[in-house]
């Protein structure tokens, strides 16, 4: 009698949970809406979705699409602006809409319980980890302290956190990202719910860590037979982790069924267009292209008569496609399929994909920027705000890095967070001098010479298209002042009017109407944003663009022609790009050679060739492996690693990456944890670091494969 | 943290020497030391009788050697004046100068005379201080939860009836300054002209013996406006936590609302306005000039007054010494209490 679960309101709830077989959670045409002084907006509508015990449903859409919505309609925690507006949501068989407050506390972290986004602002920074997660069954089961200690330590255990003590003894800030979000999932599974609602849990996190969570959920799902709710904007992603998808457009549910019929057989136009939207494999710049879903998300207050898709749809049927209310209709032949749209028995869906106009290669060109053992280390005290002199930590944030960009060339710069990435990023730009080392543009030095004293024509030749551009456009400043201002600081055009002109040729060049010049940045949407961005980098005909993550931030939609852009305009200005980047498809679609990069260290470098198939480094393998790849005849190696990237400021001996090697045995000796191995050059252009013989190489399996269809 | 507020006190120390020096600079100044010589003196004094006075009396020394005599640091000085009496720093009042010893100032424990009070500047401070201390006690036990509770239950609910009320009582208290709010509640509260007779409108009384009838009003003239500004600051910093993620959070997991605020967002919302409401003593003494002026309790306020209406120098500093450590106490105090409220600063 003293075990947590064993109180008499335990055994009632576990009562429940074990009685009740009809599904888990029932939406049933639901609509929210929120309300503001203006208008009403209508976030969501007419949207259905059910899901079995044991079942794992994905909720995939573009943002603003209402997918987030939907799950605090759940929750019933809409704010004080949203309300349902109609239809109903059931969650075993009883209508969450007509619960009092006190019976949706009870459910609320016991029956139902969600996993957020970002796990650091989930978990109360002034609450030590242990009593955040005891107060789960503290609150649902009535269970004691001590009680709930154990239940703790069992389940943190279970989200195979090293050292679960000490972990509840501490505060969320001392844990990694990755760390806090395995508590998150955590307190989720203190009370065994039915059901779990995931919003974007892993959006915050590095491949590989995103890798172990989504590992970690579905292994957890399986054990206690949990019901998931997958909030996602990655098809890859719901594909490895659901059963069931739900297709989200502008807040109505545009497709749903198994994950098999909508991924082989989709029967909605906006499926098909996100899918060709998204890099995968087989993909490629040049023979096939990435084709953009054409114009805007229509904004809640602008939905167009009809079909929500139909401004932007391929098959648009003016007269029928923009008349009335279209509801979903089930697909003949699958189980429960749906779409909503009226012509899909109409359309040719294995149709090949007419648009695709196969662009020529750009001529790779001259070397135009080389560097040499580059190394940039900081100092750092060890106590940042009440800091003492004396001890200070070096952090080696790039160690030895050479290489060579030719004109023209896309060189890819792979790496999850702390890798030095961006550190080698401002140290190209000037921001930062380097500690050894030298970086020459057209064989000059320009590696100790900080940004304030490199003449105009260097700048405006290294220029840097930002990862979020809704924080680096200047809020109070039209978009046309803002670019003609860079073209004042680069010295180009000899009056106000010269330089408009030629403002306005930039906005020509990024495919933006030219009357944008007078809007402001809050008018702009992301992708419109960012094109902003990309067109001040080339006002000065840059001749080398570091591209840091410039369409991570963006919709899927979006990616693809933002992406499409910058392969334009680099084939027109032959441009140098340096596309810094942690998401493997997109640099398989774009890169010509690939540098991956791990603690400082480059691990691999060689052409995307090389770099995606066998023999490769092991962190390349494991990355490979840790992304998510939304096609189903993709067939991949499961390589999960374990533990978190070591921390820069205190790197493991020996090889950087020997923590979470999983070949690490296949050397002999003591090689790899004392020794940092030797740049091995294998074929042609292609080097790895690593202390694995050749024979081991030449075993590697290829990761990704193919499965002929 | 030992090491911490080692380190600390070393900066509160130098802040103080600094601090004071100033001080001691300004009320040195030979205007003021006429003032003092004429009113010590007599008033018809010719300007020579002045400079021979203050001569004779180690006034016309330099300024930092002055300092280092009143500091304890420089032998006291002893001076055969021009009149032929030999006098000394050091030497008790009435006493002969040969029986002084070498060293008196605030290291000795000799804080200087007060030529106003005619007693040593130590005790009265002493007597003053624990006065106004009494006072200070009654006001931050009145006003610090008040003002916390104001502040909590105005920012829990953002934009409610409860809210816009709570917030309009705490802007209108510290809109009003104690000179103002003190008349208007000594007329409603103890003078005929509204006839409500509760408290008593002086204070004097309550300096041997306090009651609710007679400490009651200048306690809660500084306590409303203070009150006021610490519940603005509570109520910004409630409302701020309450939208935060982690309370979405707590309240997804089935924490009921009592518990989110008492339990997930108190602590935090609290971390701000700590600050503040240290910050609020050096106010205090601020308030405490007006209120014990006004309502005639002699502590350390109204000694102040006393002592820079009369030039009394010696009095003016041992004033201020006290003061410039009360701010700089307050200070080290609040820097310790965010470490431990806010887990993400820590102090190794």
């Amino acid at each position: 009698m003293k075990q947590v679960g064993c109180t008499p309101y335990a055994r009632e709830t576990q009562e429940m949970k074990d009685i009740y077989d009809g599904p888990i959670l029932e939406i049933d045409v639901l609509s929210i809406s929120f309300f503001t002084r203006l208008r009403e907006i209508p976030a969501v509508m007419d949207f259905s979705v059910k899901v079995m015990p044991g079942e794992a449903v994905g909720l995939v859409g573009e943002s603003g699409c209402g997918k987030s919505t939907v799950a605090l309609g759940v929750m019933q925690d809409l704010g004080k602006n949203g309300r349902i507006t109609g239809g109903t949501i059931k969650f075993k068989g009883r209508d969450l809409g007509q619960m009092s407050v006190e019976e949706l506390r009870k459910i609320r972290g016991s029956e139902i319980a969600m996993i957020y986004q970002e796990p650091m602002a989930s978990l109360n920074p002034a609450m030590k980890i242990g009593k955040q997660l005891m107060e789960v069954p503290m609150i649902h089961q009535g269970a004691s302290e001590k009680e709930a200690y154990d239940r703790a330590l069992q389940v943190v255990t279970d989200v195979k956190l090293p050292d679960p003590k000490r972990i509840l003894d501490a505060y969320p800030h001392q844990l990694s990202g990755g760390q806090q979000q395995r508590i998150v999932i955590a307190m989720a599974l203190m009370s065994e719910p039915a059901l779990l609602i995931l919003d974007e849990p892993t959006t915050a996190l590095d491949v590989t860590v995103e890798a172990s969570i989504v590992d970690l959920v579905k292994d957890l799902g399986r054990k206690y037979g949990t019901s998931m709710l997958f909030i996602s904007h990655n098809l890859g992603l719901v594909l490895e982790t659901c059963d069931r998808l739900c297709v989200m457009y502008s807040g109505e549910a545009v497709e749903r069924g198994s994950i098999a019929d909508v991924f082989d057989e989709m029967q909605h136009p906006y499926t098909q267009a996100l899918f060709r939207s998204i890099p995968l494999p087989g993909a490629d710049k040049n023979s096939r292209p990435l084709v953009a879903i054409p114009g805007n998300f229509p904004l809640p207050h602008e939905r167009p008569p009809g079909c929500n898709f139909g401004p932007r749809c391929d098959y648009f049927e003016a007269g029928r496609c923009d008349q009335g209310t279209i509801r979903m209709r089930p697909v003949k032949g699958n189980d429960r399929h749906e779409t909503r749209c009226l012509r899909f028995e109409e359309i040719d869906w294995n149709a090949p994909l007419a648009a695709a106009i196969t662009k020529d290669k750009g001529m790779i060109g001259d070397v135009v920027l080389k560097m040499e053992d580059l190394k940039k280390y900081y100092e750092v005290s060890a106590n940042a705000l009440f800091g003492k002199s004396g001890e200070t930590k070096v952090v080696k944030a790039n160690e030895t890095l050479s290489f060579e960009a030719r004109e023209s060339e896309t060189l890819a710069i792979v790496g999850e967070s702390g890798c030095g990435k961006s550190t080698f990023a401002k140290v190209l730009m000037g921001l930062e001098t380097a500690t050894a080392g030298q970086i020459l543009l057209d064989n000059r030095n320009i590696e100790s010479t900080p940004i304030e004293r490199r003449d105009t024509k260097t700048i405006a030749d290294v220029q840097m298209v930002f990862q979020n551009p809704f924080d680096t456009l200047n809020p109070s400043m039209t978009v046309g002042r803002q670019i003609i201002r860079a073209l004042e600081i680069f010295g180009i055009g000899k009056t106000e009017a010269d330089r408009r002109e030629r403002m306005l040729q930039l906005l020509d060049l990024v495919k933006l109407p030219r009357a944008f010049a007078d809007r402001m940045p809050r008018q702009l949407s992301g992708g419109q944003k960012q094109r902003v961005g990309i067109a001040r980098a080339f006002a000065g005909d840059a001749r080398i663009v570091v591209a840091d993550e410039p369409v991570s931030a963006l919709d899927v939609s979006v990616q693809a022609a933002v992406t499409d852009l910058l392969m334009e305009i680099q084939r027109e200005k032959k441009t140098t790009l340096l596309f810094i980047s942690h998401d493997l498809s997109i640099v398989r679609y774009l890169s010509d050679r690939v540098m991956v990069m791990y603690l400082g260290h480059v691990v691999e470098l060689g052409t995307t060739d090389q770099v995606f198939s066998p023999p490769y480094h092991p962190y390349t393998e494991a990355l490979l492996s840790a992304v998510p790849i939304a096609d189903t005849r993709v067939k991949k190696k499961h390589i999960v690693l374990e533990g978190d990237i070591p921390s820069a400021m205190n790197p493991p001996p020996g090889c950087p990456f020997q923590t979470r090697c999983r070949w690490k045995s296949q050397v002999p000796g003591k090689l790899c944890e004392t020794e940092v191995p030797p740049v091995r050059r294998m074929a042609d252009g292609h080097q790895i670091k690593c202390h694995l013989s050749d024979a081991k190489f030449a075993e590697m399996e290829p990761v990704i494969e193919i499965a002929a269809e | 943290m030992g090491l911490f507020i080692l380190r600390r006190l070393w900066v509160m120390i130098l802040t103080a020497l600094a601090l004071t020096y100033i001080v001691f600079f300004l009320t040195n100044l030979y205007p003021n030391l006429e003032k003092l010589a004429k009113s010590q003196g007599n008033f018809r004094m010719t300007d020579a009788q002045v400079e021979t006075y203050l001569g004779n009396r180690g006034y016309l020394q330099s300024t930092p050697l002055k300092y280092a005599q009143w500091l304890g640091v420089a032998p006291g000085w002893v001076i055969t004046g021009t009149d032929g009496e030999t006098r000394a720093r050091c030497a008790a009042p009435g006493a002969a100068a040969e029986t002084a010893t070498t060293f008196c100032g605030i290291l000795q424990g000799n804080w200087g005379f007060s030529t106003v009070f005619k007693d040593g500047v130590g005790s009265i401070v002493a007597t003053r201080l624990a006065l106004t201390g009494k006072l200070m006690f009654w006001v931050m036990v009145l006003m610090v939860p008040s003002a916390l509770l104001l502040g909590v239950l105005a920012g829990m609910r953002e934009g409610t009836r409860t809210d816009r009320a709570l917030s309009t009582v705490a802007i209108t208290t510290t809109a009003t300054p104690e000179y103002v709010s003190g008349v208007i509640l000594i007329a409603v509260f103890s003078s005929s002209a509204v006839g409500l007779k509760w408290f008593k409108g002086t204070a004097t009384s309550a300096m041997e013996n306090a009651t609710f009838e007679n400490f009651f009003l200048p306690v809660l003239t500084i306590a409303l406006y203070g009150m006021g500004y610490i519940a603005r600051m509570t109520r910004a910093s409630m409302a701020e936590v309450m939208t935060a993620q982690y309370i979405r959070t707590a309240r997804l997991k089935g924490v009921s609302f009592p518990n989110i605020v008492m339990k997930h967002a108190l602590r935090n919302a609290l971390i701000a306005p700590f600050t503040v409401i240290m910050l609020q003593f050096p106010w205090l003494l601020n308030g405490v000039v007006i209120v014990e002026t006004l309502f005639n309790y002699k502590g350390f306020g109204w000694t102040l007054v006393q002592a820079a209406g009369n030039n009394d120098i010696e009095l003016l500093l041992g004033v201020s010494v006290v003061s410039v450590f009360v701010v700089l106490v307050t200070q080290l105090i609040s820097d310790i209490g965010y470490v431990y409220l806010n887990p993400r600063i820590s102090v190794s």
